[in-house]
């Protein structure tokens, strides 16, 4: 038992020499700045597809604004440019939507060598699958919630 | 319709989100799977109170473009579903309202990922 938890403390001390040091602040402003583009690009999106297609409604054209965000980042995280900017921009390229896909996309990717069924398609939602898992209960109890209130 | 004051708005707002899921990563070490579903279930607790169409009205993109939005949609789908289709509303409401952005990133990472190959690790 002693042993062990003196294995954890060398451990622990090992594991703080080796994780890279970064300093908090300048990956304060990047994930500022990045995430801020990100969701800049998507209000910009929606004016563009309201501004071309007139009966396309607000509500519709924000679905579609998520959607093409979403096939942006899968595209982006396929030819590697959006691993390159989660290292520059740690949460900023993970909060908004991109990052959801990326979670999606970058998986399938990684696991397409263990072939297309038990590989790309079993391995897809090995990082975003608690998001859709905890995502659909909560969504329940939030509507049993609007039931009791 | 492009307003510019909005799109700073959305800019503000949307970094300021991100600086947050940031603060999380530096202060916790979160792994981005718990980030998503932090910011996921605040979405979710945000429209419970029903606090989050004011923040949408507010700044748009900001507030719906980050993970928080899809947890908002989520809640509200199950919410509205109930209002239209009784109880059953609850079960097919939230994964309708998210139904184009799953579908959306399945489809793209199943192509995508036939198309190109891994570039991480070597």
């Amino acid at each position: 038992m002693m042993l062990d938890t003196e294995r954890n403390k060398h451990y622990n001390e090992y594991l703080q020499n080796k994780i890279p040091k970064t300093k908090p602040w300048p990956t304060l402003f990047h994930a500022f700045w990045v995430g801020g583009t990100i969701c800049l690009l998507g209000e910009i999106i929606k004016d563009l597809l309201m501004f071309w297609f007139n009966d396309m409604t607000v509500d519709e054209a924000g679905v579609w604004e998520l959607v093409i965000l979403i096939v942006l980042a899968s595209l982006l995280t396929g030819i590697g440019v959006y691993d390159k900017l989660g290292a520059y921009a740690g949460a900023g390229s993970i909060v908004p939507i991109t990052g959801f896909s990326n979670s999606i996309t970058s998986p399938a990717l990684e696991f397409r060598r263990e072939g297309i069924i038990f590989g790309l398609c079993a391995k897809m939602f090995v990082i975003s699958g608690p998001v859709i898992v905890l995502g659909i209960v909560a969504s329940i109890i939030a509507g049993i919630i609007h039931i009791i209130i | 319709m492009f307003d510019a004051i909005l799109y700073l708005k959305v800019f503000l707002v949307g970094g300021f989100v991100c600086m947050l899921g940031q603060v999380l990563i530096i202060t916790t070490k979160m792994t981005s799977a718990r980030i998503l579903v932090t910011f996921l279930t605040l979405g979710v607790i945000l429209e419970i109170f029903n606090v989050f169409e004011p923040i949408k009205e507010f700044c748009a993109s900001g507030i719906t473009v980050p993970i928080i939005g899809f947890g908002y949609s989520l809640a509200r789908g199950a919410i509205q579903g109930y209002e239209t289709f009784g109880a059953l509303g609850i079960f097919t409401g939230g994964l309708q309202a998210v139904a184009a952005g799953i579908a959306a990133a399945v489809v793209s990472a199943f192509i995508v990922s036939l198309i190109f190959k891994s570039k991480t690790k070597r």
